[in-house]
């Protein structure tokens, strides 16, 4: 009972050590340098330790220590309860969606079985569309309680954008669950053990319609015109400051983590190293002379691969960021109704007829 | 523990629909109708109903609420609104009779008395096994249920279409 409770401390800790320790401030420098690098520009150097600057690093302390002591500022006329719990609203959501993710495999420790995931649910996938349809809540709210014409056109945007995508996010994953047979995300990255397996070859335009998706979920550079800064301002939190402007941004970010998590749990095989199975890999390790040591051993290698894997497509996103323009309103709302929609439902027809007639061996 | 969970759950359900009823501003309204879905998820996910909780958030607290949310907003209703029916005691004690009237059948319905519950199978609930029923047991309402939805669909888009080619 406290092995276990001990173990799921343990679990929670390093998932939100992660999103809000590590990946949370350091985006928000790889935003500034790798913007700066593709711009040709020098980038945020300025914040340095004894005159060393470690390319920049510095200033994820120096920008939390400046955010921590701003003035919290909230405009006259605003709802102030909805105004302070809208940025909460919009973090935890990005949050909870970790929990089910899994971010390694099975492994005997010592006689005591490790699960390397906060929640093994049942409806996993459906879990995290379920609390990513939440994050809506706090936009909405934020755009609404600031009493700022501005804030409230980007609230309605980010809401009408939001749901659309949402509705051709929950189908692009369906051709995949029909693949596994499996909601528990658990199940479906176990049955990526081997690399022909993972769900990129097969499903490789299902990741497509998900990427895009995802970014317009996020709202995130092409889909950003919730806060389109030429039209308004910065949409929906142009009347925060301080921490709880900062706590929209960790959103972003920490979205930014699930997304790429969940893109590697579908379609990058999980913690799974390519062309090794994760019993080959203990093995390999002195399973047999030593198993506890060669099963910790082979529990930070797949904790690894995911994160660099999860690393990658972060990186992907970014890149994305910084190439292409903002689509026009309209454009993102007939891209996600004429294209991605139908496209996803014409995906789940072929994914049948590629299941029933054996064309696509189910793993 | 189950007991505590199902008090809590059931208590704070009741409370927020209760303040969902009483708050004067529309907006104030969903949220407690919001937090109301969310206890109720939790009161199906006690019962083993994992998919259906899970659906109860995504589809009434995270789509239908989010829908209410996105019109109060859009047309801007804010207070005074329902003022004027508020006032006439005529239709609340209507609605309290009516209200009331429900509470009788389910009293002596859900107590135990009339109807004998089954003990649910092993694996009830979970996605497998809804999934089967729904597409052998109940195969004919759930399409017919899935052509209506379509239909309205289609209405709803007829109805805001100004002009059809």
């Amino acid at each position: 009972m406290t092995l276990a409770l001990v173990e799921t401390a343990a679990k929670i800790a390093f998932v939100f050590g992660l999103n809000i320790g590590v990946f949370a401030p350091l985006l928000g420098w790889v935003e500034r340098k790798q913007s700066a690098v593709m711009q040709d520009r020098i980038g945020a150097d300025r914040a340095d330790v004894f005159g060393f600057t470690i390319i920049g690093l510095f200033h994820t302390m120096s920008d939390t220590i400046k955010l921590i002591f701003k003035e919290d500022f909230i405009p006259r006329g605003a709802d102030r309860i909805m105004h302070t719990a809208a940025p909460a609203l919009a973090l935890i959501p990005a949050l909870v969606a970790f929990t089910v993710i899994p971010f390694g495999g099975h492994y005997t420790l010592w006689g005591h079985n490790v699960n390397l995931v906060v929640a093994d649910l049942d409806v996993g996938a459906l879990f995290v569309f379920a609390i990513s349809s939440l994050a809506a809540y706090g936009v909405v709210l934020a755009g609404w309680s600031s009493n700022n014409n501005w804030s409230f056109l980007g609230g309605l945007r980010a809401a009408a954008q939001m749901f659309s995508y949402e509705v051709a996010m929950g189908l692009t994953i369906i051709g995949l669950v029909m693949f596994y047979q499996s909601l528990s995300l658990v199940t479906i990255v176990e049955k990526q053990n081997e690399f022909w397996h993972w769900g990129i070859i097969w499903h490789w335009p299902a990741f497509i319609l998900y990427f895009t998706c995802a970014i317009a979920e996020n709202k995130r550079i092409p889909f950003d015109v919730p806060e389109a800064e030429s039209e308004l301002v910065a949409g929906y939190f142009t009347e925060y400051s301080g921490m709880k402007f900062i706590m929209f941004w960790m959103a972003e970010f920490v979205e930014v983590v699930t997304i790429s998590a969940l893109c590697v749990v579908l379609f990058f095989g999980g913690h799974h190293l390519p062309f090794v199975t994760d019993a080959e890999l203990i093995s390999g390790l002195g399973g047999a002379l030593y198993p506890n040591f060669a099963n910790l051993a082979a529990m930070g290698i797949g904790i690894l691969t995911f994160i660099v894997k999860v690393i990658i497509l972060i990186f992907i996103q970014m890149t994305i960021r910084w190439t292409l323009p903002r689509f026009r309103y309209d454009q993102v709302m007939a891209l996600g109704w004429k294209l991605v929609l139908p496209a996803s439902l014409i995906w789940i027809f072929i994914v049948g007829v590629g299941i029933l007639s054996g064309i696509m061996p189910r793993p | 523990m189950e007991i505590l969970m199902f008090n809590l759950l059931g208590g704070l359900s009741v409370a927020l629909a209760l303040g969902a009823i009483i708050s004067k501003r529309p907006v104030n309204s969903a949220i407690n109708l919001i937090g109301t879905m969310f206890c109720l998820a939790g009161l199906f996910a006690m019962q083993d109903a994992h998919l259906i909780a899970a659906l109860q958030v995504l589809v009434y607290a995270g789509a239908i609420m989010a829908l209410f949310l996105f019109v109060i907003m859009l047309l801007n209703v804010r207070e005074k609104v329902g003022a004027e029916s508020r006032r006439q005691p005529y239709w609340q004690l209507l609605a309290v009779v009516s209200a009331g009237a429900l509470f009788v059948p389910l009293v002596t319905l859900g107590g135990g008395k009339i109807l004998k519950f089954k003990e649910a199978a092993s694996g009830f609930g979970t996605t497998a096994a809804v999934g089967r029923l729904l597409y052998t047991d109940y195969i004919l309402p759930f399409e017919i249920a899935s052509v209506l939805l379509l239909a309205a669909l289609v209405g709803a888009v007829i109805l805001t279409k100004t002009k059809i080619r």
